[in-house]
């Protein structure tokens, strides 16, 4: 009954953010592009339009990237691949990872806040040093440096080859060093919550420790869960984009925003507009998720200012 | 106090050392052999044993580890036996054979760039955004609250590699106003200094200052509303006192914390912005190591920036207590 009238209260004050609506319909867009588009266009890996760049160089013939009727962005140099098409395709890689990623950081910062916060003692102070251990690595580093062998070891469990075990991977790290951020808070919570009288009613009817750690604890929580994940999804499409850029990740035929701004560089001198397309709807779209984000923790927050 | 300060050191040595364990080990599986990088072109399968063997890359890990650690407080000597020893002083962090140099002395030389590249961007960040955040908020609600919040987040939602992409390509290729960037040192060169720096300085300070703006802007609307400040008002201090004096002091204390986490985590290399602007600080070290798979340069580097950081936490908490007397309790 809490989550039910705390979900009504929030969707209402939404409701009547204008900005919180219009970058919702931005935002289902999106999603819908991502998952309907794949169907309408053809694979952009598997096409390559030769009449669209002259023979030699591979420079597309028409100006601005050669743009046309027929390739509305215009094709990359050297393949002449449709960029509309490598952008539909890249944003569906994009969201799967940062949507995946964002869901296992949720649920392993949550479970692992929780028991850290209600253990308290030894396994409290044992997890926060693990989480300090974790948060002082410099992980943008470390990914670089373990991405070929971990890629390698998911392809030998099983995991197909190439860019799935390359998805795989960067899913798995952006939660390894994500979840760190979401525990501490969720603790900080959760340190104050046990100490409430529902809790003690709990635990004085008998309840067992895992009724009381989610379903007592856990519904008071939703608040900050859903603040931290709805800004974190914006921040792993950005971080997906960069390590593309540095050459984790998604590799050719397949691609994503990260990956068509790196392959963009070498060209941008001749046709910035391979540049701007991936680049600005990126903006575009972490732009409107962090503002949805923001109007969620407004709308969550009784003491907003509005 | 004294306990305080006590305890918190030892919990840093604590956790220096299961640092460098688990870096060493996370590193210990990749599969640079380090032994290969030793003779480059030169290598025959019998050269490239008899050099793991004499670099002590044929021994157990736990046995390398120990050699690691003992290098870093006593220095250590490779190849001992051969006729050219290579003799490491402490604080050894290694020897990186396919440069022929020692990962310390090749850690000083990228130092001062990446020095030079974080202290330039965090002051123009933290005057931008903490000047930029005490103005939103003693604007609350208007138009300039608004803009303001609005060109932070678009500040912070910008890729920083995408901002340094459009920089370079028209600061640069389009309208020619700044040569191709080559770091020079600030004592060798100011003006071509000054002139490399400017562009990597945006990239870096515009995301931080972004972040910074909101954080500055959301802790001054809280402290406006505390009680001392409702005091101050209503003993009649002017207006600009109350702000300056008995505001900001109070507001500013979390963000000077976080902001030398911030600039610790920096001082580690800021691997995208070196990348694009082609500086040869501690993150092109990285990235260029990680490439050739340069082992010991890799190791040494990641134990190097964590440990900034986790000293850094540990100077930024205790001037937390210093400041904060609550904080010693927990």
């Amino acid at each position: 009954m809490v989550g039910r009238s705390l979900r009504q209260i929030v969707w209402a004050r939404l409701r009547r953010d204008k900005v919180a609506m219009f970058t919702l319909i931005v935002l289902i867009a999106f999603v819908l592009i991502a998952i309907v588009g794949p169907f309408l266009l053809p694979n952009p890996a598997q096409v390559f339009d030769k009449s669209a760049i002259s023979d030699l160089g591979g420079r597309p013939k028409l100006p601005n990237g050669g743009i046309s009727p027929e390739h509305i962005l215009g094709v990359e140099w050297g393949t002449g691949r449709d960029i509309f098409g490598q952008l539909i395709y890249g944003l569906r890689i994009s969201l799967i990872i940062a949507s995946s990623a964002t869901f296992i950081t949720v649920v392993l910062g949550t479970v692992i806040g929780i028991f850290a916060g209600y253990a308290g003692g030894l396994t409290d102070t044992v997890i926060g040093r693990f989480m300090d251990l974790i948060l002082a690595f410099p992980f943008l580093l470390i990914i670089l440096a373990l991405s070929g062998v971990l890629t390698q070891r998911l392809t030998d469990l099983g995991v197909p080859e190439g860019n799935p075990s390359r998805i795989l991977y960067l899913i798995l790290v952006m939660s390894v060093f994500g979840w760190p951020y979401l525990a501490r808070i969720v603790r900080g919570q959760v340190l104050s919550l046990r100490e409430r009288e529902f809790v003690e009613a709990a635990v004085a009817m008998g309840a067992k420790r895992r009724r009381i750690l989610f379903g007592e604890i856990l519904p008071n929580l939703w608040a900050p869960i859903l603040v931290y994940a709805t800004l974190t999804l914006p921040a792993y499409i950005g971080l997906e984009a960069a390590l593309s850029f540095l050459g984790v990740g998604v590799q050719a035929p397949d691609t994503t925003f990260g990956a068509m701004l790196a392959t963009s560089v070498a060209f941008f001198k001749t046709v910035p507009t391979y540049l701007y397309f991936p680049g600005f709807t990126l903006v575009v779209l972490v732009v409107a998720f962090n503002l949805f984000g923001d109007a969620v923790r407004d709308a969550l927050d009784p003491k907003a200012i509005h | 106090m004294a306990a305080y300060i006590f305890r918190r050191v030892l919990l840093m040595i604590t956790l220096l050392f299961m640092l460098s364990v688990a870096v060493f080990f996370l590193f210990n599986m990749l599969p640079g052999d380090p032994a290969r990088l030793t003779c480059g072109k030169a290598c025959t399968p019998d050269l490239i044993e008899a050099n793991r063997k004499r670099l002590g890359y044929d021994q157990p890990v736990l046995v390398q580890y120990q050699n690691f650690v003992g290098g870093i407080f006593f220095g250590r000597t490779f190849s001992a036996d051969s006729p050219e020893p290579i003799k490491c002083e402490a604080p050894c962090l290694g020897y990186s054979f396919s440069r022929h140099e020692e990962v310390m002395s090749l850690i000083t030389r990228a130092a001062p760039v990446t020095f030079w590249l974080a202290v330039g961007a965090f002051i123009i960040w933290l005057t931008v955004g903490i000047s930029l955040g005490i103005f939103a908020a003693l604007r609350r609600g208007r138009w300039q609250d608004r803009l303001t919040l609005g060109i932070s987040l678009v500040g912070y939602s910008m890729p920083s590699f995408f901002i340094g992409l459009i920089l370079y390509y028209f600061v640069v290729i389009q309208w020619k106003l700044l040569d191709k960037p080559e770091y020079v040192s600030p004592f060798e060169d100011l003006g071509k200094f000054l002139a490399t720096m400017i562009l990597p300085w945006i990239v870096l300070a515009v995301l931080y200052a972004a972040f910074y703006m909101r954080l500055t802007r959301n802790q001054v609307l809280e402290v406006l509303n505390d009680d001392y400040v409702r005091t101050a008002r209503a003993k009649g201090l002017p207006e600009r006192t109350v702000v300056v004096k008995h505001a900001l002091r109070a507001g500013l204390t979390p963000i000077v914390t976080s902001a030398g986490l911030d600039l610790a985590g920096l001082l580690g290399g800021a691997i995208i912005s070196e990348n694009i602007f082609n500086l040869p600080g501690l993150g092109s070290l990285a990235v260029d190591s990680i490439t050739k798979s340069d082992l010991p340069i890799i190791t040494g580097l990641t134990l190097l920036t964590a440990s900034l950081i986790i000293v850094a936490n540990l100077v930024v908490d205790l001037l937390y207590a210093v400041i904060d007397p609550r904080v010693r309790l927990t």
